[in-house]
C-alpha cells in the first residue's frame, strides 16, 4: 500500500450551473394556460400594484436541457454515496438501502397522494403506517408509535415534547424543569430539551467510558423532568447499568426516553420497554434502510408506552377491523411537529425492509453488525498509531467504536481531520471524527453497519494502516491531501469568515475579489466536514 | 439465530454461515452471543419478534406492496384540487431522475471532498433561492415551511431581544400549531387581522399590536388563504420603525411574477419547495427554507447547515460548511434551536428545476398559475349560490369558496365531487368556522381548461 491507492474520483471541473448560463437559453417547456383561460382572466399582473410585481425576472440561468442533464449528472457522480462506495460514518448507520423500496416509493399512488385526501382514497398508506406501527411496537416493546418527525433530531425533540406535556398535564412542569443525558449521547439529546425549555444536566464519562450510577445520583432532584439518553452511546459502549439509571429517574418521578439512534445492533436483541423506557425514538433512514437522502428524507419513529399515547401528536392512524382512518380528535396532543403525515416514504420503506427481513432476519442484522465491528475492530486496533479509549472497558464493543489516533499524532503530527480527508482518496467516504464535546483526543469513529463483505472490511482497515504508514513516511502526503478527490483542497477558512463567506451565487460574485485581500483574518479549522 | 446455522440474506452477507464463521474464528470466539457480553441477561429479549412472516424475495415484497398501494388512488386517478401547503405541481422528469440517482440518494454526511457534487448542488439551490427571494443568504433545506418560520421567528427574537410575535389571523392551524408548541418556551404569539376575502393584513391593527416587546412579524405572500399580500412594503416600513424584524413566509413558485421580499423590506424569508419540481408524497414532499440578509448577526442566529463556495487550489470552487458553532451539534445544552436530517434530497430536486426553468420558465409558470386560478374562481362564482370572496383582491393558486348560499357545506360538495373522482378544496369550516361554508380551492400549473371545467361542472352539479 505504500505505493498509495490505485484510485481516482470524477473530477469533472463542473462550472456552476449560473455559469452555464446562456441568455435566450431554454431547459424546458411549461405548461401553458389554454388561451381560453388566458382571455378569460385578463391581465391578472395588471391587478397587482407596481411594488407587488417583480420588475425583472429572477436571475436564474438559461441552459439548455441536456447541459442541466450532464451537470447534475456530473455532480451526483462526484458524490459518495452508499451505492458508490464503502461508508462507514460513525453514529449514521450506513446501510443497502434496497432499489425495490425506491422503485415502490416512485409509483404514483404514493408520490402523487395528497395529504389530506379522504381517508377512502388513501387506505393502502394507512395500512402501511398502521402496520408499521404495530411491527415498531413489537421491536421495541412499545405501545404506540408516530412518524410525524423529520429526523433524528425532530424525534428527539418530540420525546422532549411528550415528557413536557406530561408534566404539565400533573402540573409539575413548573418544579421540573431539568433533563438529564450524557456526554457520549447524540449532541440532540442535548439541545432539544433545551428548545424545549428544559435545563440540561450532561452526566460525564467515568473510567467505564459510560456515566457511573453516582454520578446520576447526584443529578437527580425533584427538578427532575427525565433522561434522554443513547445507549449504546456514541462510542458504541452499552452501559450495563441501564436498569439503574432508569430505576432511579422513575423513582425520582421523571420519565426515561431511549434514543436509539444506536438501535441497529439491539434489533431483537434488546428492547426499550423491557428496559422500563417510557419513550423511544429509531431513525429509520438509519436503522431501518430508508436512504439517508443526502441529508434527508429522514423520520423518527417515536414509540411511547400506554401513559403517553393520549400526548402523541395528530393525527394517529386508528383501525376498526376493516377501515383505516386518520385519528385527529386529540385533546392531550402536544402540538404539530411537522406537516401533515410526515415523510411517508421513509415510513413505506422502513415497512418493506422489515417485511423482508421478519424476525429472525432483523436479528441477524443486529448480531452480523456487532460481528463486523468487532472483526474491524481487531484489525484497527492491530494498527501502530490507535488507541482504543477506556481500556479498563473491556467489554466487546456493540455496533461501532471510537478510536483515537494520540498516538500517532504524538509520533507524526498528523491529525485525525487530516487522515479523515486523506482517507477519500482510498475510494472510500471519509469517516467520521466525534461529536461535540470531543473528550477522545484526535477521534475517529466507524460503524461497519450489516451489509458489507468481510473484503469491504478488510479493505477499510488496510486504508487506516496505509495512511498511517504514510503519517510516518510522508506526512505532507496526508497534509496537504486529498489528492485524488473530485475537488483539490480548499481554504477552509473562506466559509468561516464573514467578509468572505458565500453562501449563493450573488454573495459570491460581491465578495469572491475579498478572498485574495491581503488583510483577510485566516482561522484554523479543524473539521472539513459536517 | 445461533452460532453455526447461519442466515442467507442478500442484505447481510456476512450473516452467511462461511462469513460468519470465518470472522468468528478470526476473532476467536465461538458464538456471536459472546459480543453482547455488556447487556446484562435480564435486559435481553427472549424469544422472537412477533413480526409478520418475512417476504425474503423482492417479487413476493412487490406483490405485497403493491396489492397495499392499489388501495390508493393518487392524482393519476382523481383531479385533486386540494393544496393547503401541499399542492399537485407538474414535476418534470429531470427532477425524477437526479433526485432517484444512487449517489445522491444513498449519501449521507460526507464533506468537502467526498461530497463534492452534493454541495455543489445545494450551493446552486441556495444560490437560485437567493435569486427568488433577493437576499443573499440561503439556508440549506429545513424540515418543511412551518420549522422554517419557527426558526426565522425565534432569530427574530434573538436579535432583537424581544419576545412577542405577531402572526396573521388566517395562519393555517397546522402551521399555528407547530409554531406555538416550538416558541412557547421563550416567546408569545399574537394574531393581527387580515381582510377575510382579500387577506390583506389589517394594518390598522398591526399598528395597535406593534408594542415594544414585538421581536417578529410574520406575514405570509401569498397567505394560507390565497391572498397575495401587496401591502409588504409599508408593512416593513412600519415594523422596522417599531424595532421589530420582517419575516415574509413564501411560494417559491411565485417568484417569477411576484416581487422578491427582500427588495420589499423582509429581513428573513422563508417558505416551502414542494412546489419547485417535488411530487406530494402524501406530505413527504415539503422542505423548508430560511433566507436572510448576509449579515454576521443573523448568520450566527441561523440554526442549519450553510454551505460556502470557497477556492480551491487546483482552481475553480470547493464547498464547505460555514460556522459549525453555530448549530446544536456545537452547542448541544445551550443550543436555542435544533437541526439535524432535513429534507436535502429535495433541495437537489429544486435545483434542477429552477435551472430548467430559468427565468423565463419561472415567470410563465407563475402567471399561468394566476390566470389558472383566478379563471376557476370566476367560474366558480358564476355557479348559483357560491362566493368566491378572494375575487375581490388578488390571489395565487388558492382561493376562498363559500357554499353556503348553495344550501351545502364543503363536506357534503367534497364526497359529490369524490363520486366525480375529484378531489375537492380543503374543508375550513373547522379552521375558520368566520369563513362561513368556505373550502379553499388550489389551482396549479398542472391543470388544464378540460380539468377545471370538470371541477365547476361537478360542483354545479353538486350545489343544484
Amino acid at each position: 500500500m505504500t505505493t498509495g491507492p490505485a484510485f481516482h474520483a470524477a473530477r469533472w471541473n463542473e462550472p456552476l450551473l449560473m455559469e452555464l448560463s446562456e441568455p435566450g437559453a431554454r431547459g424546458i417547456v411549461p405548461p401553458a394556460a389554454d388561451p381560453a383561460i388566458a382571455r378569460a382572466a385578463g391581465d391578472v399582473l395588471a391587478r397587482l400594484p407596481a411594488g407587488a410585481r417583480r420588475a425583472a425576472p429572477p436571475a436564474l440561468p438559461e441552459v439548455a436541457q441536456h447541459r442541466i442533464v450532464r451537470h447534475f449528472t456530473r455532480l451526483s457522480q462526484m458524490t459518495m454515496g452508499f451505492d458508490v462506495t464503502t461508508d462507514m460514518m460513525g453514529t449514521c448507520t450506513m446501510k443497502y438501502s434496497p432499489k425495490v423500496h425506491d422503485h415502490v416509493a416512485r409509483d404514483h399512488r404514493v408520490a402523487d397522494i395528497h395529504p389530506l385526501q379522504d381517508e377512502s382514497t388513501i387506505q393502502g398508506l394507512l395500512a402501511v403506517l398502521y402496520g408499521f406501527n404495530r411491527m415498531m411496537c413489537a421491536i421495541a416493546g412499545m405501545d404506540e408509535f408516530t412518524f410525524q418527525p423529520a429526523s433524528g433530531a425532530q424525534g428527539i425533540y418530540t420525546n422532549a415534547c411528550l415528557i413536557r406535556a406530561y408534566h404539565e398535564a400533573r402540573g409539575e412542569l413548573g418544579q421540573r424543569n431539568e433533563i438529564i443525558t450524557t456526554a457520549f449521547s447524540h449532541p440532540a439529546d442535548a439541545a432539544t430539551p433545551a428548545v424545549a425549555g428544559f435545563r440540561v444536566i450532561t452526566l460525564m464519562p467515568g473510567e467505564m467510558g459510560y456515566p457511573e450510577v453516582d454520578a446520576l445520583k447526584t443529578a437527580l432532584s425533584p427538578r427532575t423532568a427525565g433522561l434522554m439518553l443513547t445507549n449504546p452511546e456514541d462510542t458504541g459502549q452499552f452501559n450495563p447499568k441501564i436498569r439503574t439509571f432508569v430505576d432511579l429517574v422513575h423513582k425520582a418521578g421523571g420519565l426515561c426516553a431511549y434514543d436509539q439512534a444506536n438501535g441497529n445492533p439491539l434489533l431483537g436483541i434488546a428492547r426499550a420497554g423491557d428496559a422500563g423506557f417510557d419513550l423511544c425514538q429509531f431513525n429509520l433512514h438509519k436503522t431501518f434502510s430508508a436512504p439517508h437522502g443526502s441529508v434527508g428524507l429522514g423520520c423518527a419513529a417515536v414509540g411511547v408506552k400506554e401513559p403517553l399515547r393520549r400526548f402523541l401528536p395528530r393525527p394517529v392512524v386508528a383501525f376498526d377491523g376493516k377501515r383505516y382512518r386518520l385519528e385527529h380528535d386529540r385533546p392531550h396532543a402536544i402540538d404539530k411537529i411537522r406537516a401533515f403525515l410526515g415523510n411517508v416514504p421513509t415510513v413505506l420503506k422502513a415497512y418493506a425492509w422489515v417485511m423482508s427481513l421478519g424476525a429472525e432476519g432483523l436479528r441477524a442484522v443486529a448480531e452480523t453488525a456487532v460481528l463486523n465491528n468487532n472483526y474491524l475492530l481487531d484489525k484497527v486496533r492491530a494498527i501502530p498509531g490507535v488507541a482504543i479509549p477506556w481500556p479498563a472497558n473491556t467489554a466487546p464493543k456493540l455496533e461501532q467504536v471510537r478510536y483515537s489516533w494520540q498516538p500517532l499524532y504524538e509520533e507524526t503530527g498528523v491529525a485525525t481531520h487530516e487522515i479523515e480527508q486523506r482517507l477519500v482518496d482510498y475510494g472510500v467516504q471519509h469517516y467520521m471524527t466525534s461529536h461535540v464535546p470531543v473528550l477522545v483526543p484526535q477521534p475517529f469513529t466507524i460503524e461497519p453497519g450489516e451489509s458489507l463483505t468481510v473484503d469491504e472490511l478488510d479493505r477499510m482497515a488496510e486504508a487506516l494502516a496505509a495512511i498511517a504508514q504514510e503519517a510516518r513516511t510522508d506526512p505532507e502526503l496526508v497534509k496537504s491531501g486529498p489528492h485524488r478527490a473530485s475537488i483539490t483542497p480548499i481554504d477552509a477558512s473562506i466559509p468561516d469568515d464573514p467578509a468572505c463567506w458565500a453562501f449563493t451565487w450573488r454573495a459570491l460574485q460581491r465578495k469572491r475579489a475579498r478572498w485574495d485581500a491581503p488583510d483577510r483574518k485566516r482561522k484554523e479549522r479543524s473539521h472539513a466536514g459536517y | 439465530m445461533s452460532a453455526g446455522k447461519g442466515f442467507v440474506h442478500p442484505y447481510v452477507p456476512n450473516a452467511a454461515p462461511g462469513p460468519r464463521a470465518r470472522m468468528l474464528a478470526a476473532l476467536g470466539r465461538k458464538d456471536v452471543e459472546e459480543l453482547y457480553a455488556a447487556i446484562p441477561p435480564p435486559l435481553r429479549f427472549k424469544g422472537r419478534l412477533d413480526l409478520p412472516p418475512p417476504l425474503p424475495g423482492e417479487h413476493d415484497l412487490r406483490q405485497h406492496l403493491e396489492g397495499l398501494l392499489r388501495q390508493n388512488r393518487s392524482a393519476q386517478d382523481l383531479l385533486v384540487f386540494r393544496g393547503a401547503g401541499c399542492a399537485p405541481h407538474w414535476v418534470p422528469a429531470l427532477c425524477d431522475e437526479i433526485a432517484g440517482r444512487g449517489e445522491f440518494l444513498t449519501a449521507y454526511a460526507g464533506g468537502t471532498y467526498s461530497d463534492h457534487g452534493k454541495n455543489q448542488a445545494l450551493f446552486e439551490f441556495q444560490s437560485m433561492l437567493g435569486e427568488l427571494v433577493g437576499l443573499e443568504v440561503v439556508s440549506a433545506p429545513t424540515y418543511d415551511y412551518g420549522a422554517a418560520a419557527d426558526s426565522a421567528v425565534l432569530m427574530a427574537c434573538r436579535l432583537t431581544g424581544r419576545k412577542g410575535v405577531l402572526v396573521p389571523a388566517f395562519l393555517a392551524r397546522d402551521r399555528l400549531s407547530q409554531m406555538r408548541g416550538f416558541v412557547k418556551p421563550v416567546a408569545t404569539l399574537a394574531e393581527v387581522a387580515q381582510d377575510p376575502a382579500t387577506g390583506l393584513l389589517d394594518l390598522g391593527d398591526l399598528k395597535r399590536k406593534l408594542g415594544h416587546d414585538v421581536a417578529a412579524v410574520y406575514v405570509e405572500n401569498p397567505g394560507y388563504l390565497g391572498g397575495i399580500e401587496t401591502q409588504v412594503p409599508a408593512i416593513a416600513k412600519l415594523v422596522h420603525a417599531a424595532g421589530a424584524l420582517l419575516v415574509v413566509g413564501v411560494d417559491p413558485l411565485s417568484l417569477g411574477v411576484l416581487a422578491a421580499p427582500g427588495e420589499q423590506g423582509a429581513d428573513i424569508v422563508v417558505g416551502d419547495i414542494q412546489p419547485l419540481g417535488i411530487h406530494m408524497y402524501a406530505g413527504g414532499g415539503q422542505a423548508g427554507f430560511i433566507a436572510c440578509r448576509d449579515e454576521e448577526r443573523f448568520v450566527a442566529e441561523l440554526p442549519t447547515t450553510l454551505i460556502s463556495a470557497a477556492p480551491a487550489q487546483g482552481g475553480g470552487l470547493g464547498f464547505g460548511s460555514s460556522t459549525h458553532e453555530r448549530t446544536s451539534y456545537d452547542k448541544r445544552h445551550a443550543a436555542t434551536d435544533y437541526y439535524g436530517t432535513t429534507q436535502w434530497l429535495w433541495g437537489i430536486a429544486a435545483a434542477v428545476y429552477l435551472g430548467l426553468l430559468g427565468p423565463k420558465g419561472l415567470a410563465e409558470v407563475g402567471l399561468g398559475v394566476m390566470q389558472r386560478a383566478r379563471y376557476a374562481a370566476e367560474r366558480l362564482a358564476g355557479v348559483k349560490g357560491l362566493q368566491v370572496p378572494s375575487l375581490a383582491g388578488s390571489f395565487f393558486k388558492e382561493f376562498v369558496v363559500d357554499v353556503a348560499g348553495a344550501g351545502r357545506t364543503p363536506a357534503a360538495v367534497n364526497e359529490d365531487l369524490l363520486d366525480a373522482g375529484i378531489v375537492g378544496g380543503k374543508d375550513l369550516t373547522g379552521e375558520f368556522p368566520g369563513l362561513g361554508q368556505a373550502m379553499l380551492v388550489c389551482v396549479t400549473e398542472a391543470h388544464g381548461k378540460a380539468e377545471i371545467d370538470a371541477l365547476v361542472d361537478a360542483v354545479k352539479e353538486s350545489c343544484r
